[in-house]
């Protein structure tokens, strides 16, 4: 067919792959170099390779329990998020109600603040709650930017399925529920997927809730990676190590949705 | 057009509450200070207006919000047609699709501080990749001494960092499209480019709106990436309004003007998204009466 | 308008062995150049297959199709000059109706003055004249739908145009004007039209002959009648009639053929000397009989519906031996029997099929 577009979309994938992937190579360069070699020469590989940082992270107690902390509360906040805004992206998409329009631009509107803003009054409601410190704290304390974006791109997919779709379900005598999990939610895998990934994503990187309201149990990993700097100046080398572990948790989060993602609209025999 | 009825609030209730006990206390909390002078926590004076006056009076305000804005068109002039770009070149089935989405993702996943912090090293042309290489090809670049490369690095880092959310949303959204809208196009004798006006696009309009609203938020908002990698500078080249503001407010340590100058820059990112919003819901009407919908 | 030959098989797998890989079972058919064909059959049975194949959006593992004698099977279905109506609507939705419908035409480079014409004649055909320049992706489902008729019919070379469920979104009280609409197309046009569908009342009222398939395997093409009358698989008789034809097992014997219990004379000579086989009729065919009348077999009444034209007695025959239920459609001006009564049911007659393995023989 299109021999020739197709050849241009791959050449611009691989560029762009590269492009990406380049920062991310000079991180893992830098993971496996001294902090010496880091600041001192350029080399594409490490001269002196160390596996150091690494060795760090694994056996600090205060950097692995971070990662465990941090998968917790996302992995709590990613469930909550999408689990409220289902229903009512598929109340957004279907139906007209009183104040629909407004309350729908209103949850936009909570992710337009810094997120400094809230420091404060969050650090003293959650101790009021005598919340703090806990995986739950931060994970409620995410609702507030993930869950209006799960609305707002679950709303987007379920737009796209047509209405009569439903109608013919109800026709063919499904419950409502029934309908809702087996029919309608395969047809919106993708923003399904593109959402859990993206609540996840959005927890998992977040800083200045999760250092406020956590200190020694709830620990994420985000925070111990601020603790890089001492004596001897910034530690780059278990920085950039961190950095390349925290990709992997996400990584294989994405890969578990692709399928989500990818299949897509698969309209069968309804 | 969309049956009303009133019942599906109870459907929404739950995301209500959800967003309004992280939203509406704290919120109420920093209206209450920025009409408040709070010298200390026992000791504090209403001012009513006081902040917002003195916010509005900065001339130095003026500068961050115009650096700020055209920072936040470059990023929407680039990362939305490279996003879309990139979706469409994405594979769409077989492992090929699998390893192409970790690696488009892999940007999203570092923390922010990190991603400044790599960067950082990476443009340095003594130890960097990228630094070394601009050097190599002759260019005098550092993007510490001079503004138009703190500048283009910056959005470069951007643009490295986010684009792959605009290609995820749009990537999904082209995935969304069943196959009998590419079978009827090719019946029809519709070039590639008819498949991707008529099509694609309109196909896509729900997720880019997602994703023009999101990334000009963002980017908005941006702080860690560019303070990390230049601290704003050289001067105040990339400094932008959270930093501005910050600044201020931690110079001051006061909470009172902080969350007088929290609310300005709220209001202002209120204000130009929902201009976006409705100049973006009129251009798109067709899909708001489509089935569905309408 | 194009004749449409077929000679093949389908299937998904690299090398198929059994049936069971195949999605389509080797098959030779003739749609006839203007004809009005359903392809009708249970979900899974290979007719959307079938219909991609004919369209061009699947190549056949093996063997090839032919339009008027040309051999069309590595041609896309835009070079095959065919139109397909899909499930669901498919439409431009920033495009208004008219430009909708101009897009084929215009893709081709089709002169401005003549599209115009053609829209408005499509349009005056479907009933949409009034709404050429509306937003087509504001109207309703049966009227998107008439748009992506229309886009096939527009071109006036249109080889045939094949509907795949098209009915299924639309409002059953307009699923009737729809497909009155259709019948009349293919009167004024004479187009070859396919028509896949899982509901027999769609496919007998549009079709002049109906494929019925099941599990890959197009098992009878008839008019409504020959499907009715003359089944020539089981799968034939119980799918088509509501409710479907009655089957019973029955074996040969000396001197006639056993069934439900009974021996009864046997109606062909040949049937005397088979094995087991099974006997079918339609209970539009089974009537109440005298006690002990020739082709009868007694039963007990076990249910009785009245169903408005006409009553439905269900009876379980067969007592003791071989216990089967029996239906009979019988018409409300007799006398209907009683839940429990014993009744006589006459089955052997000149509508009675049977069959061996599945396979019609008499």
């Amino acid at each position: 067919m299109d021999e020739r577009r197709f050849k241009k979309r791959t050449i611009f994938l691989i560029v762009y792959l590269v492009f990406a992937i380049l920062p991310v190579y000079w991180m893992v360069n830098m993971s496996f170099k001294t902090n010496e070699e880091i600041l001192s020469t350029f080399s594409l590989w490490p001269q002196h390779f160390t596996t150091d940082h690494y060795r760090t992270i694994f056996t600090d107690e205060s950097w692995y329990s971070g990662y465990i902390n941090s998968l917790i509360y996302v992995a709590i906040n990613t469930v909550i998020s999408l689990g409220v805004a289902l229903p009512a992206a598929y109340a957004f998409s279907r139906y007209s109600f009183l104040g629909d329009k407004h309350v729908f631009f209103w949850l936009l509107t909570n992710r337009m603040t810094p997120p400094a803003v809230f420091l404060l009054p969050f650090f003293q409601l959650y101790t009021t709650l005598g919340l703090m410190d806990t995986h739950i704290a931060v994970a409620l304390a995410h609702l507030l930017f993930n869950v209006p974006l799960a609305v707002w791109i679950l709303e987007g997919f379920m737009s796209g399925v047509p209405r009569e779709i439903d109608e013919t379900a109800y026709i063919d005598g499904y419950s409502f529920p029934r309908f809702f999990l087996t029919i309608y939610i395969p047809l919106i895998k993708a923003g399904v997927g593109v959402a859990a990934f993206f609540c996840f994503m959005f927890s998992w990187v977040e800083l200045l809730m999760a250092r406020t309201l956590t200190s020694v149990n709830a620990k994420p990993i985000v925070a111990t990676m601020t603790r890089t700097v001492s004596a001897a100046g910034m530690d780059w080398g278990v920085l950039a190590a961190a950095g390349v572990l925290t990709i992997v948790p996400g990584a294989i989060v994405i890969y578990f949705v692709r399928n989500y993602i990818a299949k897509g609209f698969a309209m069968g025999r309804v | 057009m969309k049956p009303v009825n009133q019942k599906a609030w109870l459907l929404v209730v739950p995301v209500v509450l959800c967003v309004a006990f992280s939203a509406i206390l704290p919120l109420m909390t920093v209206v209450n200070y920025s009409v408040q002078d709070i010298i200390s926590p026992e000791r504090r004076v209403f001012v009513g207006t006081e902040w917002f006056k003195a916010v509005m009076r900065d001339d130095d305000l003026i500068g961050a919000l115009g650096r700020q804005m055209v920072f936040s068109l470059a990023v929407l002039a680039v990362e939305i047609p490279l996003g879309i770009a990139l979706a469409l070149a994405m594979p769409a089935k077989g492992w090929t699709s699998s390893a192409v989405l970790v690696l488009v993702a892999i940007s999203l996943l570092i923390p922010w501080n990190v991603v400044g912090t790599i960067w950082q090293i990476y443009g340095r042309t003594d130890i960097g990749l990228m630094g070394a290489a601009l050097a190599a090809l002759g260019f005098d670049y550092s993007y510490t001494g001079n503004a138009t490369h703190a500048w283009l690095t910056v959005l470069l880092m951007d643009v490295w960092h986010w684009t792959p959310l605009v290609a995820l949303l749009c990537y999904a959204g082209l995935r969304a499209i069943p196959d009998a809208y590419y079978q009827a196009a090719s019946i029809d004798g519709a070039s590639k480019f008819a498949v991707f006006r008529y099509i694609q696009l309109p196909k896509l309009r729900g997720v880019l709106m997602i994703a023009v609203l999101l990334r000009f938020m963002d980017s908005f908002m941006i702080y860690t990436e560019p303070f990390v990698l230049t601290g704003g500078g050289p001067g105040n080249a990339t400094t932008f309004l959270s930093q501005y503001l910050t600044q201020k407010a931690v110079g001051q340590f006061d909470l009172g003007p902080a969350a007088a100058f929290s609310l300005i820059y709220f209001l202002i990112i209120l204000l130009l998204c929902f201009i976006l919003y409705n100049w973006m819901q009129r251009v798109g009407t067709a899909d708001k009466t489509e089935a569905g919908h309408g | 308008m194009a004749r449409i030959e077929l000679d093949l098989a389908h299937a998904y797998g690299p090398n198929p062995q059994r049936d069971e890989d195949y999605a389509l079972l080797p098959l030779k058919m003739t749609f006839e150049d203007g004809g009005a064909y359903a392809l009708l059959g249970p979900s899974g049975c290979g007719k959307t297959t079938l219909l991609n194949i004919v369209s061009g959006l699947v190549t056949p593992s093996q063997g090839g199709l032919s339009y008027d004698g040309r051999d069309v099977t590595r041609l896309t279905p835009q070079q095959r000059n065919i139109a397909q109506v899909f499930q669901f609507p498919v439409i431009y939705d920033t495009m208004t109706v008219a430009e909708n419908l101009a897009f084929p035409l215009r893709n081709r480079g089709v002169p401005a003055d003549r599209i115009k014409q053609r829209v408005g004649q499509v349009a005056e055909m479907l009933d949409m004249s009034g709404q050429l320049n509306l937003r087509a992706a504001g109207l309703a489902a049966d009227a998107k739908q008439k748009i992506s008729l229309g886009r096939g019919l527009v071109r006036e070379d249109v080889s045939a145009v094949l509907f795949d469920e098209p009915l299924t979104v639309i409002d059953p009280h307009l699923k009737w004007q729809l497909r009155r609409k259709l019948k009349q197309i293919h009167h004024e046009l004479k187009l070859t039209l396919i028509y896949v569908t899982h509901d027999q009342v769609e496919a007998l009222t549009f079709a002049q002959q109906v494929v019925v398939m099941t599990r890959g395997k197009a098992v009878q093409i008839g008019t409504a009648s020959e499907l009715f009358e003359r089944p020539r698989h089981t799968f034939v008789g119980n799918f088509i009639g509501s409710p479907g034809m009655n089957f019973l097992a029955a074996c040969g014997a000396a001197d006639g053929i056993e069934v439900a219990g009974r021996r009864l004379a046997a109606p062909k000579a040949a049937l005397s000397g088979l094995g087991a086989f099974t006997l079918g009729v339609r209970p539009e065919y089974v009537r109440l009989a005298a006690p002990n009348e020739p082709g009868a077999v007694p039963g007990v009444v076990t249910q009785a519906q009245d169903i408005g034209t006409y009553w439905l007695v269900t009876a379980s025959v067969g007592e003791g031996v071989d216990p089967s239920l029996l239906r009979a459609r019988l018409s409300s001006e007799q006398t209907i029997p009683r839940v429990g009564e014993t009744v006589w049911l006459s089955i052997v007659g000149e509508h009675t099929c049977y069959y061996v393995d599945e396979d019609l023989i008499a």
